[in-house]
């Protein structure tokens, strides 16, 4: 299985969204070698044949009735929202604005 | 970016050198009372985050709940387009940030969507019917609306600052992957806008969406690639997003055609990458390239568990089906006895419904089509408005067939008693009345006009007692001119011909 | 006049009952108590002083109206700041959520409002529960009332704490992979992990949402029977709720019995990493059973030594996934880096600054194991030894009716001694994993003390799914007999915080 190097830890920090510095990088990288080098043997553990569980407790077709419920208001929708304009969430530009 | 400044070969060129590979993505929103995972309102235009629960907000600790009826749409409308329903499938989540996506990932299907492996028949405007294979329709939900203030006209380049409305977030789509469609040719853009028209009426006559697309309830991915006649592989595709319109679908596939062939043809490759439709240009321009960055990291939604259908359930849901488009496009022509081009124009001209609505309410075919067609049709263009909503009914049709038919009044007149009606006056009836339209139908009167141009016209009587029987016409006209057209031409032939005693 | 802190839920409840005391003089008693203790203790992240005494005055004057009351009412609860409260903040003990208030209640904080038990506040934990130690908190370690140098376990330390050291007689955690269990066990406390599905996760903050179960923490068996009843039961807003009653828990507790109930000793969970001191009341508590009539069986887990591994790739997956949504857009910390920065990177920046070390290493683990090209390795391989692990339970209740095994492979270890080796932390966790992987039942009691260290160890009952009320029978029995033999309550034992803490 594949080591997990410096530029795999950058690379999954920009998919992850949370910006890294150099030294946390390889910080990170080393950590995580370690970590996945222990639990890297559960691939070989299972032959095809064993079905996935991805819910512990099997239960299927769990469905709500389509009738509206209580709602937020306004205000409370924006309670905790750093930063808001026009009863909207304001965020920054999304593009760069070169 | 912002200006298609692409190349392009004209579309006959094109088509001389490269066949075109079609595929849509096209995402239905439901009109279900509530959204996909939540028990807020799915509905349009309210007052910004408004429509939200704790749910459509992703707040901490929020849980989603299926919306049952949102399944049960999603079966339908795999079931209208022919498909194969899992007996068991999961929801996934697909991780990628963006802020009209609160949560940060969508809750979507992957491995096992709900409905996959159907096909539809399109028809083309000239008849051509042509199969398109259905790969697979999947539940999901959509995101929040984004707004982009500052820079120029609201575009997401060069705004200051984005606001969101979640109140879209988590109404709940279906998303409708077709297979690659090839061998349509010349026909690809018309084929495209007659993909999403059919999957517009489909989910439409399943009542299923409101399937309005200028409010976004059908929106429409369109996948091009070229390749040279004669080869088997694919070429590069692009995928052009928000097509959002019929035409719209029609004029950005013949686009990508003519510019992919531009590109092809100056030697280069074609990027792999998605592209934005801009319908006042009528052009595309590049959106962002398909990279590594795109790993969705797809897995079991945990929160959510399977759905599990069985044979009494599907089968509960067929027969619930309302019949297919086509096919009562099918039936209907085969009762009405139409010709295959009388049938398009009742198509084309959208009054099928009516027509059928009429001959249910005890007119025959050929005429209710001869009203439809004819002065209805003609009064809806004049006021601008679709024959359907002119507010003409079946009732109405059957009324004013019925005073023709009891010989009360004849076509010419029908068409003042319609006027009247339109215009307020009563019912067909009483216009009748009123304007005092009904056809000449005492003998007395009749009978002096008819000795006024028998005499008027004396060679004319001698020829009919001679035998011409054919030259009554000239008489009749003699008389329904002198009795300003309130004679029932039937009955005045049948007179002029017992005066001159000869048998008719 | 008594400590009214020192009583168990089950006695408060029958004084309050008989109204020798007042609801308001038992909260105040355990608000004076926190006020005493816990600056040395760190339990509590937010004291909320007023509306408990609000809400024991509403009971007590409810009584006085003899109104018919639960009998939990008027009883005081400490709640782990994963759980949203209304009113009162809720951080996950993360500077990403510093100072949030949720606009809504977790549904088992519903139920503790609906029973009418005052909520003393929130407890420390490590950010986002993720830890075996506490250290992990954004707002400083909690510490182990037996020793303020040592931990008292993870993730739910400030929960075990607060009731280990006579704050609140009762208090809820979480369990993704012993975060009840564990700190349970090194704080000479009760903790019980339900089966999952079996208390509602709506309002739990997600860490990994196939594994979290919200449980209670106390002193007795019976006290977390007794809150096991309030807070269990089906909830339509969590889809994996289970439909099943509550069962009779407390009726389980009382009655207590084992005769000719098959008790499994799981062969993996002793020998090789586990302190001699805990092994030797483990094998102690093996006796007291036997002689208490239960026939002791030996069961083999041989997958058990892959759950480690597979808890760490399937939490972390999940754990990625669900602490997306904290972005700085809708609620919690923002972070601007200098200059016109776009969302993305505000994004990056806030998650940069507002997740600790051990989250953002979670994440980028679940990052890496959903990734493209190692899902099936990595992420698709656990969820198979998942199958595998429960197939060994299913074995082993085969053979036996309950299984046992020691809660935490040692007692509570120094601050700071494991933080710099994960691997170490997790191994912590190695015992109590295998139920989270299952969804079965786990339930860990006091087991006396360590030879070499004189601090707690924690006994572990697992249960098959749905049979919580097995744990209780079996757990009551053994609490009877070992406290029978120390003559008194473990927890009798305990220094006294005020000297401890000022003799530092």
């Amino acid at each position: 299985m594949a080591e997990i190097n410096r530029d795999d830890v950058a690379h999954l920090a920009r998919l992850a969204h949370i910006d890294m510095y150099d030294d946390e990088l390889d910080r990170m990288a080393g950590e995580l070698a370690v970590i996945v080098d222990s639990v890297k043997s559960i691939s070989e553990v299972a032959g095809d044949d064993v079905p996935a569980t991805s819910h512990p407790i099997p239960l299927s077709n769990v469905f709500r009735e389509d009738v509206v419920g209580a709602t937020l208001t306004n205000e409370e929708a924006l309670l905790g929202a750093p930063d808001n304009a026009d009863g909207r969430f304001r965020v920054p530009a999304i593009l760069d604005g070169e | 970016m912002t200006a298609g400044t692409d190349e392009v070969l004209s579309f006959d060129e094109a088509m001389e050198k490269y066949d075109p590979v079609l595929g849509f993505e096209v995402h239905v929103e439901l009109n279900t009372r509530t959204k996909m995972f939540s028990s807020a309102p799915n509905a349009f235009g309210d007052v910004p985050n408004t429509n939200v629960t704790p749910v459509d907000l992703g707040l901490p600790g929020v849980l989603p709940v299926v919306n049952g009826v949102a399944v049960e749409s999603a079966i339908k409308i795999g079931l209208a387009l022919n498909c194969s329903i899992a007996e068991k499938c999961y929801f996934a989540r697909k991780n990628y940030f963006y802020p009209d996506t609160p949560k940060n990932f969508q809750t979507s299907q992957f491995e096992d969507p709900i409905a996959y492996d159907g096909s539809i028949d399109i028809e083309l405007a000239d008849g051509t019917v042509f199969t398109v294979e259905i790969e697979r329709a999947h539940m999901e939900e959509d995101a929040g609306k984004l707004t982009h203030v500052g820079g120029s006209t609201g575009r997401i380049q060069g705004a200051e600052y984005s606001l969101v409305d979640y109140n879209r977030a988590g109404v709940p789509l279906i998303e409708i992957v077709t297979k690659p469609i090839e061998g349509a040719g010349a026909r690809a853009p018309e084929l495209a806008k007659a993909y999403v028209a059919a999957i517009r009426e489909i989910v439409k006559n399943l009542g299923v969406s409101d399937a309005r697309m200028e409010r976004g309830n059908v929106r429409c991915d369109a996948n091009v690639s070229l390749r040279p006649h004669g080869r088997e592989q694919f070429g590069t595709r692009t995928e052009t997003k928000n097509v959002n319109s019929l035409r719209a679908v029609e004029h950005a596939v013949r686009y990508e055609i003519q510019r992919h062939a531009a590109v092809l043809d100056s030697g280069t490759p074609i990027l792999q990458e998605t592209r934005h439709w801009h319908e006042d240009t009528r052009s595309t321009t590049s959106g962002r390239p398909k990279s590594d960055a795109d790993d969705y990291r797809y897995f079991p939604e945990p929160d959510l568990v399977p759905v599990v259908t069985d044979e009494a359930w599907i089968e509960t849901l067929r027969a619930s089906l309302p019949e297919p488009p086509a096919e009562r496009r099918k039936r209907l022509q085969a009762d009405w006895g139409y010709s295959d081009a009388e049938f398009r124009d009742v198509v084309n001209a959208g009054v099928m419904t009516s027509i059928e609505d009429t001959v249910a309410a005890g007119v025959g075919a050929v005429a209710a089509r001869k009203w439809w067609m004819g002065e209805i049709s003609r009064r809806a263009k004049l006021a601008d408005v679709e024959p359907s909503e002119l507010g003409v009914t079946p009732e109405l049709v059957v009324e004013l067939q019925g005073l023709i038919d009891a010989g009360k009044i004849n076509d010419k007149l029908s068409r003042d008693v319609l006027d009247g009606v339109l215009a307020g006056e009563g019912t067909p009836a009483e216009v009748v009345e009123q304007r005092g339209l009904a056809v000449v139908s005492d003998d007395g009167p009749l009978l002096d006009a008819i000795d006024g141009a028998l005499a008027a016209q004396p060679d004319v009587a001698d020829k009919i007692r001679g035998g011409k029987i054919q030259a009554v016409g000239a008489i009749v006209g003699g008389v329904m001119k002198a009795t300003r057209g309130q004679a029932d031409a039937g009955r005045v032939r049948e007179l002029i011909l017992q005066r001159l005693g000869v048998e008719g | 006049m008594t400590d009214l802190t020192r009583f168990s839920a089950d006695a408060l409840s029958r004084k309050l009952a008989s109204k020798e005391v007042s609801a308001v003089e038992v909260t105040q008693a355990h608000l004076d108590r926190i006020d005493a203790v816990d600056g040395a203790i760190n339990a509590f992240l937010h004291v909320n002083a007023d509306e408990a005494l609000r809400v024991a005055a509403e009971v007590d004057r409810a009584r006085a109206g003899a109104e018919t009351l639960h009998p939990l009412a008027g009883v005081p609860i400490a709640v782990k700041d994963l759980i949203v409260t209304r009113g009162q903040p809720t951080t996950a003990g993360s500077k990403i959520l510093e100072g949030w208030q949720s606009p809504y209640d977790a549904t088992v904080v519903s139920k503790l409002r609906a029973a009418r038990m005052p909520l003393l506040g929130k407890t420390n934990l490590d950010e986002f529960a993720m830890g075996s130690s506490t250290e992990h908190s954004a707002y400083g370690p909690t510490r182990n009332p037996w020793d303020l140098d040592r931990i008292p376990g993870g993730s739910g330390g400030g929960s075990a704490a607060a009731v280990a050291a006579f704050e609140a007689p009762l208090a809820l955690g979480t369990d993704t992979g012993g975060s009840i269990r564990q700190p349970g066990a090194v704080t000479g406390t009760v903790g019980v992990k339900p089966t999952y599905g079996g208390v509602s996760r709506y309002g739990a903050i997600a860490m990994a949402s196939s594994l979290d179960q919200i449980g209670p923490v106390s002193r007795t068996v019976l006290d977390s029977a007794l809150l096991h009843e309030v807070i269990g039961g089906h909830d339509p807003q969590d889809s994996t709720s289970l439909t099943d009653p509550v069962g009779a828990l407390v009726e389980a507790a009382r009655r207590g019995e084992v005769e000719g109930m098959r008790i499994g000793v799981i062969k993996e969970l002793q020998g090789e990493g586990y302190q001699a001191g805990v092994l030797t009341r483990f094998q102690e508590a093996l006796e007291l059973l036997r002689s208490a009539g239960a026939e002791i069986v030996e069961v083999s887990c041989p997958n058990f030594r892959y759950a480690l591994g597979a808890y760490y790739l399937i939490m972390p997956s999940e754990a990625s996934s669900n602490l997306a949504k904290y972005d700085g857009v809708r609620f919690g910390l923002r972070v601007v880096p200098d200059g016109a920065p776009t969302i993305e990177r505000v994004m990056g920046a806030t998650r940069a600054a507002g997740f600790g070390d051990e989250v953002k290493r979670r994440i980028i683990l679940g990052t890496y194991a959903l990734s493209a090209g190692y899902y099936d390795a990595y992420y698709g391989s656990a969820q198979q030894v998942r199958t595998l692990i429960q197939r060994d339970f299913a074995a082993a209740f085969e053979q036996a009716d309950v299984l046992i095994s020691p809660t935490a492979p040692t007692t509570a270890f120094k601050l700071g001694e494991k933080l710099g080796d994960p691997l170490a932390m997790y191994l912590n966790d190695v015992a109590t994993i295998p139920a989270n992987l299952a969804g079965i039942p786990g339930l860990s009691v006091p087991g006396g003390l360590a030879d070499e260290d004189g601090l707690p160890v924690g006994i572990q009952f697992l249960a098959p799914a749905r049979q919580d009320a097995r744990l209780y029978r079996v757990g009551a029995v053994l609490e009877a007999l070992l406290e029978e033999s120390w003559g008194g309550p473990l927890l009798s034992r305990a220094p006294e915080i005020t000297e401890i803490a000022g003799g530092k």
